[in-house]
């Protein structure tokens, strides 16, 4: 948890948006059930897509701009980037092997 | 060959998991995502036994697992696909392979039930949810409405004050099903306004969710609720992909047990949500987990 890249309101666009590989970022919080079932599951992808894909997360609770300028309105909600656009949304809790497939799309 | 696979790691599948450990045996619970199930998604369980100030699902379910996992129950990440049920053999089988066991206790769980109106898939996710404790706080000084009128709608609603501006409750009847302190609760929190014997006829929006047709059932007028969110509470249908054609099944799709959890194939067992019953609640769930891992003691014993 503590290794998984964390953006911001601040960070985002140059981590994410501007990042030279694909990217994906799951918005959470902390009251939300559910993303905290997802959370394991992202930061072990995190390590299978190392230097491949950015895999970070976002708390809605300290940044409400970037969620708000993806229309988010669930959470969990994983977005996936590809040269700074969206390519994938997936909302709600999935398994591993369901995210792994969106994810390999982005390679 | 396994002695016990139990399928569904939440309240109901968790404690099966514990009895069976502490009955040494050999089992294993395969679990889709992680552990979790519906109580992850209530914010405090108020009416679980010794929590006198209650305690979030979250946490209540993550020490279900340690207390589970203390006693050796393997939780492996695997979703299952199909199963083969025979009195002899139990064959599951899953995205990483296939398991054999001599007994079963299925633990799949429900999950909330859509109303089935236009625009409710289109907008989930952009303004209709299943979720208030997840979804709640985007929705801070806005217009909500809540569709539903049991426990779990007028839960939900009182949380949702919290954030909202308004909460109007539709309901498609004339009085709540909710228990009496919820109802009493509900009645007396200005935030939220009743909409009494209501349907929801579509949901209107473009990007997102604005608002929702209804219409009274009583006079059949229609009528237009401008609001932002729409979170729907109108029940649970059952997750029985797995056992549809296996077993018997009641009118919703539930499956039918009898007092030991045992279902229509010998060894085979139900417990929690995907049971038919009346109440579904984290202590019924419980209770049905233990006496379906005692039911499947007893069936292993009769084998030998």
């Amino acid at each position: 948890m503590a290794d998984l890249l964390q953006v911001t309101d601040e960070n985002f666009d140059e981590e994410i948006i501007n990042s030279d590989i694909p990217a994906m970022v799951d918005f959470w919080a902390e009251w939300c059930g559910p993303c905290r079932m997802v959370g394991p599951v992202v930061e072990e992808l995190a390590q299978d897509y190392n230097g491949k894909i950015k895999i970070a997360k976002m708390n809605v609770d300290e940044s409400r701009q970037t969620p708000a300028r993806f229309g988010i309105r669930s959470i969990p909600t994983l977005i996936l980037f590809k040269g700074g656009e969206v390519a994938n949304t997936i909302v709600g809790s999935h398994p591993k092997d369901f995210i792994d497939e969106a994810l390999k799309k982005l390679l | 060959m396994e002695d016990l696979i139990i399928i569904g790691a939440g309240p109901a599948g968790l404690t099966a998991g514990l009895y069976a450990s502490r009955a040494r045996l050999r089992t294993t619970l395969l679990e889709r995502v992680a552990a979790g199930g519906q109580i992850l998604t209530t914010d405090l369980v108020e009416n679980y036994p010794g929590f006198p100030e209650g305690i979030s699902g979250f946490e209540l379910v993550d020490r279900m697992k340690r207390q589970a996992e203390k006693f050796g129950l393997v939780i492996q990440n695997q979703e299952v696909t199909r199963l083969e049920l025979s009195p002899e053999k139990k064959v599951v089988v899953t995205d990483k392979g296939n398991l054999e066991c001599r007994s079963l206790i299925l633990a799949c769980g429900a999950v909330p039930r859509r109303l089935g109106v236009e625009g409710e898939g289109p907008f989930t996710g952009k303004g209709v949810s299943y979720c208030a404790t997840c979804d709640g706080p985007f929705y801070r000084d806005r217009d909500v409405a809540v569709i539903g009128g049991g426990n779990t709608a007028v839960e939900e609603a009182l949380f949702l004050t919290r954030f909202a501006y308004k909460v109007h409750l539709v309901h498609r009847r004339d009085k709540l099903r909710a228990t009496k302190l919820l109802q009493d609760r509900a009645m007396a929190e200005p935030k939220i306004a009743i909409i009494w014997d209501t349907v929801p006829l579509r949901f209107i929006g473009e990007a997102a969710v604005d608002g929702i047709d209804l219409k009274n059932v009583k006079t059949g007028e229609t009528s237009h609720l401008a609001v932002h969110g729409i979170f729907v509470f109108i029940g649970y249908d059952p997750n029985n992909e797995l056992v549809e054609g296996l077993l018997d099944l009641d009118e919703h799709g539930f499956v039918i047990t009898d007092n030991e959890m045992r279902v229509s194939v010998p060894g085979v067992f139900a417990a929690g949500d995907i049971r038919s019953k009346s109440l579904r609640q984290v202590t019924t769930a419980v209770g049905e987990g233990a006496a379906a891992a005692f039911a499947a003691e007893q069936y292993l014993e009769g084998l030998k």
